[in-house]
Protein backbone atom coordinates (compact mmCIF):
# COMPACT_ATOMS: atom_id res chain seq x y z
CA UNK A 1 0.00 0.00 0.00
CA UNK A 2 2.78 2.54 0.89
CA UNK A 3 4.56 1.35 -2.08
CA UNK A 4 1.69 2.32 -4.13
CA UNK A 5 1.56 5.86 -2.85
CA UNK A 6 4.78 6.05 -3.57
CA UNK A 7 4.86 5.63 -6.73
CA UNK A 8 1.59 6.90 -7.34
CA UNK A 9 3.36 10.07 -5.84
CA UNK A 10 6.16 9.84 -7.98
CA UNK A 11 4.19 9.35 -11.07
CA UNK A 12 2.22 12.40 -10.23
CA UNK A 13 5.18 14.70 -10.05
CA UNK A 14 7.14 13.21 -13.52
CA UNK A 15 3.91 13.97 -15.36
CA UNK A 16 3.51 17.44 -13.78
CA UNK A 17 6.89 18.06 -14.34
CA UNK A 18 7.60 16.31 -17.09
CA UNK A 19 4.25 17.33 -19.54
CA UNK A 20 5.54 20.60 -21.05
CA UNK A 21 8.85 18.65 -22.50
CA UNK A 22 6.88 15.69 -23.89
CA UNK A 23 4.35 18.52 -25.49
CA UNK A 24 7.39 19.90 -26.89
CA UNK A 25 9.27 16.62 -28.26
CA UNK A 26 5.58 15.42 -29.84
CA UNK A 27 4.96 18.80 -31.13
CA UNK A 28 8.42 19.10 -32.68
CA UNK A 29 8.10 15.99 -34.76
CA UNK A 30 4.18 15.89 -35.72
CA UNK A 31 2.98 16.71 -39.38
CA UNK A 32 1.01 20.12 -39.58
CA UNK A 33 -1.88 18.08 -40.53
CA UNK A 34 -1.79 16.10 -36.94
CA UNK A 35 -0.74 18.94 -35.25
CA UNK A 36 -3.10 22.16 -35.87
CA UNK A 37 -6.61 19.50 -35.14
CA UNK A 38 -9.01 22.00 -32.49
CA UNK A 39 -9.50 20.64 -29.21
CA UNK A 40 -13.05 20.34 -30.16
CA UNK A 41 -12.49 17.59 -32.15
CA UNK A 42 -12.61 14.88 -29.52
CA UNK A 43 -11.88 11.89 -31.83
CA UNK A 44 -8.77 13.27 -32.86
CA UNK A 45 -6.48 12.24 -29.95
CA UNK A 46 -3.40 15.10 -29.58
CA UNK A 47 -1.26 13.35 -26.98
CA UNK A 48 0.00 10.89 -29.59
CA UNK A 49 1.08 10.51 -33.39
CA UNK A 50 -1.94 10.29 -35.74
CA UNK A 51 0.27 10.52 -38.31
CA UNK A 52 4.34 8.97 -38.88
CA UNK A 53 6.55 11.39 -37.52
CA UNK A 54 8.25 14.43 -39.63
CA UNK A 55 11.59 16.36 -39.62
CA UNK A 56 10.24 19.04 -41.53
CA UNK A 57 10.40 21.66 -38.33
CA UNK A 58 13.27 20.61 -37.65
CA UNK A 59 14.76 21.13 -41.18
CA UNK A 60 12.85 24.24 -41.20
CA UNK A 61 14.25 25.40 -37.81
CA UNK A 62 18.40 24.60 -39.19
CA UNK A 63 17.61 25.66 -42.45
CA UNK A 64 15.22 28.66 -43.15
CA UNK A 65 15.44 30.50 -39.38
CA UNK A 66 18.63 32.01 -37.76
CA UNK A 67 18.53 29.64 -34.84
CA UNK A 68 21.68 28.56 -35.77
CA UNK A 69 22.85 31.89 -35.92
CA UNK A 70 21.42 32.51 -32.16
CA UNK A 71 23.13 29.34 -31.07
CA UNK A 72 27.12 30.54 -32.02
CA UNK A 73 25.80 34.22 -30.61
CA UNK A 74 24.73 32.36 -27.44
CA UNK A 75 28.34 30.67 -27.42
CA UNK A 76 30.54 33.81 -27.69
CA UNK A 77 28.69 35.16 -25.18
CA UNK A 78 29.37 32.27 -23.07
CA UNK A 79 32.41 32.10 -24.07
CA UNK A 80 33.21 35.51 -23.09
CA UNK A 81 31.56 35.81 -19.81
CA UNK A 82 32.93 32.74 -18.72
CA UNK A 83 36.10 33.88 -18.96
CA UNK A 84 35.38 37.62 -17.32
CA UNK A 85 33.77 35.66 -14.41
CA UNK A 86 36.54 33.21 -14.05
CA UNK A 87 39.57 35.78 -13.82
CA UNK A 88 36.89 37.98 -11.71
CA UNK A 89 35.45 35.91 -9.43
CA UNK A 90 37.57 33.10 -8.58
CA UNK A 91 40.66 35.08 -7.47
CA UNK A 92 37.92 37.75 -5.02
CA UNK A 93 36.54 33.64 -3.40
CA UNK A 94 40.23 33.16 -2.73
CA UNK A 95 40.78 36.14 -1.33
CA UNK A 96 37.51 35.93 1.16
CA UNK A 97 38.22 32.80 2.15
CA UNK A 98 41.89 32.39 2.80
CA UNK A 99 43.37 35.71 2.86
CA UNK A 100 40.54 38.33 4.56
CA UNK A 101 40.20 36.87 7.79
CA UNK A 102 37.45 37.59 9.62
CA UNK A 103 35.73 40.54 7.34
CA UNK A 104 35.77 37.68 4.69
CA UNK A 105 32.75 36.18 5.42
CA UNK A 106 30.58 39.52 6.13
CA UNK A 107 32.10 40.54 2.72
CA UNK A 108 31.26 37.78 0.59
CA UNK A 109 27.65 38.11 2.09
CA UNK A 110 27.44 41.30 1.10
CA UNK A 111 28.34 39.86 -2.80
CA UNK A 112 26.38 37.69 -2.69
CA UNK A 113 23.07 40.14 -1.95
CA UNK A 114 23.99 42.25 -5.09
CA UNK A 115 22.62 38.89 -6.54
CA UNK A 116 19.06 39.40 -5.34
CA UNK A 117 19.47 42.49 -7.30
CA UNK A 118 16.85 41.68 -10.24
CA UNK A 119 17.57 42.35 -13.45
CA UNK A 120 14.29 43.90 -14.03
CA UNK A 121 15.00 46.94 -11.39
CA UNK A 122 18.27 47.35 -13.44
CA UNK A 123 17.29 47.58 -17.05
CA UNK A 124 15.95 51.31 -16.87
CA UNK A 125 18.97 52.61 -15.76
CA UNK A 126 21.46 49.72 -18.00
CA UNK A 127 19.09 51.28 -20.84
CA UNK A 128 20.74 54.75 -20.61
CA UNK A 129 24.55 53.12 -19.87
CA UNK A 130 24.33 51.07 -22.50
CA UNK A 131 23.21 53.95 -24.95
CA UNK A 132 25.89 55.93 -23.20
CA UNK A 133 28.84 53.78 -24.54
CA UNK A 134 26.75 53.41 -27.77
CA UNK A 135 26.44 49.64 -27.34
CA UNK A 136 22.87 49.40 -28.22
CA UNK A 137 21.45 46.25 -29.95
CA UNK A 138 24.83 44.61 -30.03
CA UNK A 139 26.25 41.29 -27.87
CA UNK A 140 28.86 43.80 -26.42
CA UNK A 141 25.73 44.92 -24.11
CA UNK A 142 25.46 41.40 -23.11
CA UNK A 143 29.04 40.74 -22.27
CA UNK A 144 29.22 43.73 -20.32
CA UNK A 145 26.18 43.08 -18.32
CA UNK A 146 25.79 39.25 -17.75
CA UNK A 147 28.96 39.35 -15.24
CA UNK A 148 26.47 41.34 -12.91
CA UNK A 149 24.94 38.04 -12.30
CA UNK A 150 27.21 35.54 -12.38
CA UNK A 151 30.79 37.06 -10.35
CA UNK A 152 28.32 37.80 -7.14
CA UNK A 153 26.93 34.33 -6.96
CA UNK A 154 30.48 32.17 -8.69
CA UNK A 155 32.60 34.59 -5.59
CA UNK A 156 29.89 33.13 -3.42
CA UNK A 157 30.55 29.96 -4.79
CA UNK A 158 33.92 29.19 -4.64
CA UNK A 159 34.41 31.26 -1.44
CA UNK A 160 32.10 28.14 -0.01
CA UNK A 161 33.97 25.81 -2.17
CA UNK A 162 37.55 26.85 -0.31
CA UNK A 163 36.06 26.09 3.04
CA UNK A 164 36.00 22.62 2.20
CA UNK A 165 39.36 22.01 1.12
CA UNK A 166 41.93 21.95 3.91
CA UNK A 167 44.00 24.67 4.75
CA UNK A 168 47.19 22.03 4.92
CA UNK A 169 47.99 21.78 1.75
CA UNK A 170 48.58 25.59 1.13
CA UNK A 171 49.84 25.46 4.68
CA UNK A 172 52.49 23.01 3.80
CA UNK A 173 53.94 24.79 0.68
CA UNK A 174 54.51 27.67 3.13
CA UNK A 175 56.22 25.68 5.59
CA UNK A 176 58.62 24.62 2.36
CA UNK A 177 59.41 28.20 1.88
CA UNK A 178 57.03 29.36 -0.83
CA UNK A 179 55.65 32.68 -0.68
CA UNK A 180 51.62 33.39 -0.37
CA UNK A 181 51.74 34.71 -3.60
CA UNK A 182 53.88 31.77 -4.72
CA UNK A 183 51.21 29.43 -2.64
CA UNK A 184 48.25 31.56 -4.59
CA UNK A 185 49.77 31.09 -8.45
CA UNK A 186 51.23 27.47 -8.01
CA UNK A 187 49.78 25.74 -5.11
CA UNK A 188 46.53 26.89 -5.22
CA UNK A 189 45.16 26.56 -8.84
CA UNK A 190 45.02 22.61 -8.32
CA UNK A 191 43.19 22.82 -5.44
CA UNK A 192 40.32 24.98 -6.65
CA UNK A 193 40.10 22.77 -10.52
CA UNK A 194 37.06 21.39 -9.30
CA UNK A 195 35.38 24.85 -8.16
CA UNK A 196 36.24 26.50 -11.12
CA UNK A 197 34.25 24.41 -13.03
CA UNK A 198 31.51 25.14 -11.08
CA UNK A 199 31.49 28.04 -11.64
CA UNK A 200 32.71 27.61 -15.28
CA UNK A 201 29.05 25.60 -15.33
CA UNK A 202 26.72 28.17 -13.63
CA UNK A 203 27.61 30.79 -15.87
CA UNK A 204 27.10 28.50 -19.04
CA UNK A 205 23.51 27.79 -17.59
CA UNK A 206 22.79 31.61 -16.20
CA UNK A 207 23.57 32.84 -19.96
CA UNK A 208 21.73 30.11 -21.85
CA UNK A 209 18.69 31.12 -19.57
CA UNK A 210 19.12 35.09 -19.57
CA UNK A 211 16.04 37.03 -21.14
CA UNK A 212 15.55 39.94 -19.85
CA UNK A 213 18.86 41.87 -20.94
CA UNK A 214 18.78 40.34 -23.82
CA UNK A 215 14.76 41.50 -25.09
CA UNK A 216 16.30 45.15 -23.57
CA UNK A 217 19.37 45.27 -25.57
CA UNK A 218 18.86 43.17 -28.60
CA UNK A 219 16.54 44.30 -31.31
CA UNK A 220 18.11 42.95 -34.62
CA UNK A 221 17.07 39.42 -35.25
CA UNK A 222 20.53 38.35 -36.36
CA UNK A 223 22.24 39.04 -33.24
CA UNK A 224 19.62 37.67 -30.89
CA UNK A 225 20.74 35.09 -28.24
CA UNK A 226 18.89 31.76 -27.94
CA UNK A 227 16.46 32.30 -25.28
CA UNK A 228 15.52 35.47 -27.02
CA UNK A 229 15.42 34.86 -30.46
CA UNK A 230 13.40 31.66 -30.07
CA UNK A 231 10.15 33.02 -28.52
CA UNK A 232 10.55 36.50 -30.32
CA UNK A 233 12.00 35.85 -33.76
CA UNK A 234 10.45 32.32 -34.39
CA UNK A 235 6.95 33.80 -34.09
CA UNK A 236 6.71 35.68 -37.42
CA UNK A 237 3.64 38.22 -37.82
CA UNK A 238 1.15 36.51 -35.75
CA UNK A 239 2.33 33.22 -37.22
CA UNK A 240 3.64 30.95 -34.76
CA UNK A 241 5.49 27.82 -36.31
CA UNK A 242 4.95 26.09 -33.06
CA UNK A 243 7.02 22.71 -34.96
CA UNK A 244 10.03 24.37 -35.13
CA UNK A 245 9.06 26.58 -32.33
CA UNK A 246 8.67 23.69 -30.24
CA UNK A 247 12.16 22.08 -31.76
CA UNK A 248 13.73 24.42 -30.70
CA UNK A 249 13.07 24.60 -27.00
CA UNK A 250 13.83 21.22 -27.25
CA UNK A 251 17.27 20.83 -28.76
CA UNK A 252 18.32 23.86 -25.91
CA UNK A 253 16.63 22.70 -22.84
CA UNK A 254 18.69 18.84 -23.78
CA UNK A 255 22.13 20.25 -23.03
CA UNK A 256 21.25 22.31 -19.97
CA UNK A 257 19.17 19.25 -18.29
CA UNK A 258 21.85 17.11 -18.58
CA UNK A 259 24.32 19.55 -17.10
CA UNK A 260 21.96 20.76 -14.46
CA UNK A 261 21.29 17.05 -13.49
CA UNK A 262 25.45 17.24 -12.63
CA UNK A 263 25.74 20.23 -11.12
CA UNK A 264 22.77 21.01 -8.82
CA UNK A 265 24.30 19.99 -5.54
CA UNK A 266 27.34 22.39 -5.53
CA UNK A 267 24.64 25.06 -6.84
CA UNK A 268 22.56 24.44 -3.86
CA UNK A 269 25.29 24.61 -1.70
CA UNK A 270 25.84 27.85 -2.62
CA UNK A 271 21.60 28.95 -2.39
CA UNK A 272 21.06 27.08 1.02
CA UNK A 273 24.20 29.51 2.98
CA UNK A 274 25.13 27.55 5.47
CA UNK A 275 21.31 27.47 6.40
CA UNK A 276 22.01 23.53 5.75
CA UNK A 277 24.75 22.39 8.15
CA UNK A 278 26.04 18.68 6.49
CA UNK B 1 61.31 30.20 12.03
CA UNK B 2 62.35 34.12 10.80
CA UNK B 3 59.25 35.54 8.78
CA UNK B 4 60.46 37.16 5.81
CA UNK B 5 57.94 39.94 4.89
CA UNK B 6 58.37 41.03 1.43
CA UNK B 7 55.28 42.06 -0.51
CA UNK B 8 54.53 38.53 -2.00
CA UNK B 9 54.00 37.51 2.15
CA UNK B 10 51.60 40.54 3.06
CA UNK B 11 48.19 39.01 2.92
CA UNK B 12 46.35 41.95 3.32
CA UNK B 13 47.91 43.14 0.19
CA UNK B 14 46.71 40.14 -1.79
CA UNK B 15 43.67 39.89 -0.26
CA UNK B 16 42.84 43.60 -1.60
CA UNK B 17 44.63 43.01 -5.16
CA UNK B 18 42.55 40.09 -5.68
CA UNK B 19 39.18 41.23 -4.56
CA UNK B 20 39.33 44.45 -6.32
CA UNK B 21 38.14 43.59 -9.70
CA UNK B 22 35.20 41.89 -8.45
CA UNK B 23 34.29 44.86 -6.11
CA UNK B 24 34.62 47.45 -8.86
CA UNK B 25 31.94 45.65 -11.28
CA UNK B 26 29.53 45.15 -8.32
CA UNK B 27 29.91 48.82 -7.23
CA UNK B 28 30.39 50.36 -11.04
CA UNK B 29 27.70 47.94 -12.65
CA UNK B 30 24.96 46.88 -9.42
CA UNK B 31 25.74 49.79 -7.28
CA UNK B 32 25.85 52.73 -9.23
CA UNK B 33 23.00 51.38 -11.37
CA UNK B 34 20.88 50.65 -8.38
CA UNK B 35 21.55 53.89 -6.98
CA UNK B 36 20.81 55.32 -10.92
CA UNK B 37 17.15 53.88 -10.74
CA UNK B 38 15.91 55.54 -7.40
CA UNK B 39 17.32 58.51 -9.40
CA UNK B 40 15.94 58.00 -12.14
CA UNK B 41 12.55 57.25 -10.43
CA UNK B 42 12.23 60.91 -9.68
CA UNK B 43 13.39 62.48 -13.09
CA UNK B 44 11.86 62.70 -16.17
CA UNK B 45 14.44 60.83 -18.55
CA UNK B 46 13.35 59.44 -21.51
CA UNK B 47 15.50 57.09 -23.67
CA UNK B 48 15.51 59.40 -26.63
CA UNK B 49 17.58 61.93 -25.42
CA UNK B 50 20.39 62.00 -22.48
CA UNK B 51 18.69 65.18 -21.10
CA UNK B 52 17.78 64.62 -17.16
CA UNK B 53 15.51 66.73 -15.45
CA UNK B 54 13.84 66.51 -11.71
CA UNK B 55 10.51 65.45 -11.90
CA UNK B 56 10.22 65.69 -8.20
CA UNK B 57 7.22 62.85 -7.13
CA UNK B 58 5.36 63.69 -10.22
CA UNK B 59 6.14 59.46 -11.66
CA UNK B 60 4.80 58.44 -8.33
CA UNK B 61 1.96 60.52 -8.53
CA UNK B 62 1.52 59.60 -12.11
CA UNK B 63 1.52 55.79 -11.71
CA UNK B 64 -0.11 55.81 -8.28
CA UNK B 65 -3.44 57.37 -10.40
CA UNK B 66 -2.96 54.45 -13.02
CA UNK B 67 -5.38 51.89 -12.67
CA UNK B 68 -3.22 49.88 -15.08
CA UNK B 69 -0.14 50.11 -12.40
CA UNK B 70 -2.72 49.38 -9.64
CA UNK B 71 -3.59 46.10 -11.07
CA UNK B 72 0.30 45.27 -11.69
CA UNK B 73 0.70 45.85 -8.07
CA UNK B 74 -1.29 43.55 -7.00
CA UNK B 75 -1.18 40.66 -9.81
CA UNK B 76 2.96 40.97 -8.57
CA UNK B 77 1.28 39.93 -5.13
CA UNK B 78 -1.01 37.63 -5.85
CA UNK B 79 1.17 36.07 -8.47
CA UNK B 80 4.20 35.51 -5.82
CA UNK B 81 1.49 34.39 -3.34
CA UNK B 82 -0.14 31.96 -5.15
CA UNK B 83 3.11 30.80 -6.47
CA UNK B 84 4.92 30.39 -3.59
CA UNK B 85 2.30 28.27 -1.69
CA UNK B 86 1.93 25.96 -4.48
CA UNK B 87 5.64 25.61 -4.68
CA UNK B 88 6.40 25.01 -0.42
CA UNK B 89 3.26 21.89 -1.19
CA UNK B 90 4.48 20.51 -4.00
CA UNK B 91 8.44 20.88 -2.89
CA UNK B 92 7.68 19.16 0.46
CA UNK B 93 6.09 16.77 -1.14
CA UNK B 94 8.44 15.70 -4.30
CA UNK B 95 11.26 15.97 -1.40
CA UNK B 96 9.55 13.36 0.59
CA UNK B 97 9.32 10.71 -2.37
CA UNK B 98 12.55 11.50 -3.91
CA UNK B 99 14.15 10.79 -0.16
CA UNK B 100 12.39 7.29 -0.41
CA UNK B 101 14.19 4.81 -2.36
CA UNK B 102 11.97 3.26 -5.49
CA UNK B 103 13.37 1.73 -8.86
CA UNK B 104 13.39 4.32 -11.21
CA UNK B 105 14.16 7.27 -9.07
CA UNK B 106 16.93 8.63 -11.38
CA UNK B 107 14.43 9.25 -13.99
CA UNK B 108 12.60 10.50 -12.02
CA UNK B 109 14.69 13.35 -10.36
CA UNK B 110 16.40 13.99 -13.72
CA UNK B 111 12.41 14.55 -14.78
CA UNK B 112 11.86 16.51 -12.18
CA UNK B 113 14.65 18.88 -12.18
CA UNK B 114 13.93 19.93 -16.27
CA UNK B 115 11.58 22.87 -15.57
CA UNK B 116 14.31 24.61 -13.51
CA UNK B 117 17.23 23.65 -16.13
CA UNK B 118 15.47 24.95 -19.42
CA UNK B 119 15.31 28.87 -20.34
CA UNK B 120 12.68 30.66 -18.60
CA UNK B 121 11.60 31.76 -21.89
CA UNK B 122 11.61 28.93 -23.43
CA UNK B 123 9.78 27.09 -21.00
CA UNK B 124 7.06 30.27 -21.11
CA UNK B 125 7.01 29.97 -24.57
CA UNK B 126 5.97 25.74 -24.72
CA UNK B 127 3.21 26.65 -22.05
CA UNK B 128 1.91 29.48 -24.14
CA UNK B 129 1.49 26.68 -26.52
CA UNK B 130 -0.21 24.41 -24.28
CA UNK B 131 -2.64 27.60 -23.40
CA UNK B 132 -3.79 27.94 -26.77
CA UNK B 133 -6.89 29.45 -27.53
CA UNK B 134 -7.57 27.05 -30.00
CA UNK B 135 -5.15 23.70 -29.86
CA UNK B 136 -5.10 23.58 -26.06
CA UNK B 137 -4.09 20.06 -25.23
CA UNK B 138 -5.78 20.76 -21.61
CA UNK B 139 -9.04 21.78 -22.72
CA UNK B 140 -8.72 18.87 -25.26
CA UNK B 141 -8.26 16.58 -21.62
CA UNK B 142 -10.93 18.20 -19.45
CA UNK B 143 -13.64 17.94 -22.62
CA UNK B 144 -12.45 14.54 -23.49
CA UNK B 145 -12.61 13.41 -19.64
CA UNK B 146 -16.27 14.98 -19.80
CA UNK B 147 -15.49 17.34 -16.90
CA UNK B 148 -15.65 20.31 -19.44
CA UNK B 149 -18.53 21.07 -21.50
CA UNK B 150 -18.14 24.88 -22.62
CA UNK B 151 -14.82 26.09 -23.47
CA UNK B 152 -11.42 27.79 -21.88
CA UNK B 153 -9.87 31.02 -23.16
CA UNK B 154 -6.77 30.40 -21.33
CA UNK B 155 -4.99 32.89 -21.82
CA UNK B 156 -7.99 35.45 -23.04
CA UNK B 157 -9.38 35.88 -19.83
CA UNK B 158 -8.01 37.80 -16.93
CA UNK B 159 -8.96 35.10 -14.17
CA UNK B 160 -7.87 32.44 -16.23
CA UNK B 161 -4.67 33.92 -17.62
CA UNK B 162 -3.43 34.98 -14.06
CA UNK B 163 -4.22 31.25 -13.31
CA UNK B 164 -1.99 29.90 -15.79
CA UNK B 165 0.93 32.59 -14.86
CA UNK B 166 0.73 30.93 -11.07
CA UNK B 167 0.54 27.42 -12.57
CA UNK B 168 3.39 28.30 -14.80
CA UNK B 169 5.84 29.95 -12.08
CA UNK B 170 5.05 27.18 -9.32
CA UNK B 171 5.58 24.38 -11.93
CA UNK B 172 9.24 26.12 -12.89
CA UNK B 173 10.35 26.88 -9.64
CA UNK B 174 9.49 23.93 -7.25
CA UNK B 175 11.96 21.70 -8.58
CA UNK B 176 14.44 24.19 -7.07
CA UNK B 177 12.40 24.18 -3.93
CA UNK B 178 12.80 20.41 -4.19
CA UNK B 179 16.24 20.17 -4.10
CA UNK B 180 17.04 22.82 -0.85
CA UNK B 181 14.68 20.56 1.35
CA UNK B 182 15.64 17.52 0.03
CA UNK B 183 19.47 18.77 1.25
CA UNK B 184 18.07 20.62 4.43
CA UNK B 185 16.19 16.64 4.99
CA UNK B 186 19.53 14.84 4.15
CA UNK B 187 20.87 17.67 7.07
CA UNK B 188 18.39 16.17 9.92
CA UNK B 189 19.75 14.32 12.78
CA UNK B 190 18.88 10.68 12.10
CA UNK B 191 18.84 10.02 15.92
CA UNK B 192 15.96 12.66 16.34
CA UNK B 193 13.81 10.68 13.74
CA UNK B 194 14.46 7.61 15.00
CA UNK B 195 14.28 8.90 18.33
CA UNK B 196 10.16 9.77 17.06
CA UNK B 197 10.01 6.40 15.81
CA UNK B 198 10.43 4.80 18.70
CA UNK B 199 8.20 6.85 20.75
CA UNK B 200 5.75 5.91 18.39
CA UNK B 201 5.19 8.56 16.24
CA UNK B 202 3.77 7.42 12.61
CA UNK B 203 4.93 9.25 9.03
CA UNK B 204 2.62 11.74 9.18
CA UNK B 205 3.27 12.83 13.19
CA UNK B 206 6.70 12.77 12.07
CA UNK B 207 6.11 14.86 9.38
CA UNK B 208 4.40 17.83 11.08
CA UNK B 209 5.84 17.49 14.45
CA UNK B 210 9.66 16.77 14.05
CA UNK B 211 10.65 17.28 10.77
CA UNK B 212 9.11 20.64 9.38
CA UNK B 213 10.01 22.81 12.42
CA UNK B 214 13.08 21.52 11.33
CA UNK B 215 13.65 22.21 8.16
CA UNK B 216 11.59 25.64 8.64
CA UNK B 217 15.37 27.56 7.92
CA UNK B 218 15.69 25.78 4.89
CA UNK B 219 11.89 25.79 3.47
CA UNK B 220 12.04 29.45 4.33
CA UNK B 221 15.46 30.14 1.93
CA UNK B 222 13.54 28.21 -0.40
CA UNK B 223 10.58 30.37 -0.59
CA UNK B 224 13.04 33.56 -0.36
CA UNK B 225 14.86 32.83 -3.49
CA UNK B 226 11.18 32.21 -4.91
CA UNK B 227 9.71 35.11 -3.71
CA UNK B 228 12.60 36.92 -5.94
CA UNK B 229 12.47 34.96 -8.89
CA UNK B 230 9.01 35.18 -9.31
CA UNK B 231 8.15 38.98 -7.98
CA UNK B 232 10.39 40.18 -10.76
CA UNK B 233 10.16 37.88 -13.69
CA UNK B 234 9.78 38.99 -16.42
CA UNK B 235 9.65 36.34 -18.96
CA UNK B 236 6.46 34.21 -18.42
CA UNK B 237 3.99 37.01 -18.68
CA UNK B 238 5.53 38.95 -20.48
CA UNK B 239 5.76 35.85 -23.00
CA UNK B 240 2.61 34.38 -21.97
CA UNK B 241 -0.19 37.11 -21.87
CA UNK B 242 2.28 40.46 -22.64
CA UNK B 243 0.53 41.94 -19.94
CA UNK B 244 -3.25 41.76 -21.91
CA UNK B 245 -5.78 41.08 -22.76
CA UNK B 246 -6.49 44.92 -21.91
CA UNK B 247 -3.60 45.02 -19.58
CA UNK B 248 -5.24 42.99 -16.81
CA UNK B 249 -2.27 40.53 -16.30
CA UNK B 250 1.04 43.16 -16.35
CA UNK B 251 3.13 42.35 -13.04
CA UNK B 252 5.48 44.80 -12.18
CA UNK B 253 8.39 43.84 -14.53
CA UNK B 254 6.44 43.86 -17.80
CA UNK B 255 4.66 46.94 -17.05
CA UNK B 256 8.47 48.53 -16.11
CA UNK B 257 9.27 47.00 -19.40
CA UNK B 258 6.48 48.71 -21.64
CA UNK B 259 6.77 52.16 -20.11
CA UNK B 260 10.21 52.39 -19.79
CA UNK B 261 11.85 50.81 -22.24
CA UNK B 262 8.96 50.46 -25.38
CA UNK B 263 7.38 53.49 -24.35
CA UNK B 264 10.86 55.35 -23.47
CA UNK B 265 9.31 57.07 -20.49
CA UNK B 266 12.61 56.06 -18.24
CA UNK B 267 11.85 57.72 -15.53
CA UNK B 268 8.11 56.12 -15.04
CA UNK B 269 9.55 52.65 -16.00
CA UNK B 270 11.98 53.64 -12.85
CA UNK B 271 9.35 54.68 -10.72
CA UNK B 272 7.38 51.42 -11.81
CA UNK B 273 10.33 49.34 -10.92
CA UNK B 274 10.92 50.49 -7.32
CA UNK B 275 7.37 49.01 -6.10
CA UNK B 276 9.79 45.83 -6.74
CA UNK B 277 12.18 47.12 -3.48
CA UNK B 278 9.48 46.01 -0.84
CA UNK B 279 9.65 42.46 -1.78
CA UNK B 280 13.45 42.25 -1.93
CA UNK B 281 13.88 44.25 1.79
CA UNK B 282 11.95 41.73 2.89
CA UNK B 283 13.73 38.86 1.38
CA UNK B 284 17.04 40.44 2.17
CA UNK B 285 16.60 41.16 6.13
CA UNK B 286 14.90 37.23 6.39
CA UNK B 287 17.93 36.29 4.78
CA UNK B 288 20.55 38.13 6.77
CA UNK B 289 18.43 36.84 10.39
CA UNK B 290 18.74 33.23 8.84
CA UNK B 291 22.24 33.27 8.60
CA UNK B 292 22.90 34.91 11.45
CA UNK B 293 20.80 31.96 13.30
CA UNK B 294 22.94 29.37 11.38
CA UNK B 295 26.40 30.77 12.80
CA UNK B 296 24.78 30.69 16.09
CA UNK B 297 23.43 27.46 15.39
CA UNK B 298 26.46 26.12 13.89
CA UNK B 299 28.59 27.48 17.06
CA UNK B 300 26.15 25.53 19.40
CA UNK B 301 26.46 22.23 17.44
Amino acid sequence: MKRVALYGAALGFVLFAGFPFYWMLITAFKQNRDLYVGASDLRHVPWIFNDPPTLEHVRLLFGQTEFPRWVLNTLVVVAVVVIITVAVAVPAGYSLARLAGRWGERMGMGIFFTYLIPPTLLFVPFSRLVSLLGLQNSLGALILIYPTMTIPFCTWLVMGFLRSVPWEIEEQAMIDGYSRLAVILKVAPRLIVPGILTVVVFTFTLVMQEFVYALTFISSVERMTVSLGVPIALVRGDVYHWGALMAAALFTSIPLAIVYNLFIDRFIQGFTMGAVKG
Amino acid sequence: MTTRRTLADREEVLAGVMLAPALAYVILLVGVPFVMAIVLSFSDATAGSLSFGWAGFRNYAAILADPIFLRALRNTGVVTVGSQVLVVILATAAAQVLRATFRGKRFARFVLLLPWAVPVSLAAIAWTWIFDSTFSVITWTLKAAGLLHGWLYWLGEPGLALTAIIIVQAWRIFPFATVIVLAGLSSIPQEIVEAAIVDGAGFWRRLFRVELPLLLPVVTVAVLFGVVYTATDLGVVYILTGGGPANTTHVLPTLAFQRGILGADLGQGAAIAVFLLPFLIVVAVAMLRLARRAEVGGGAQ
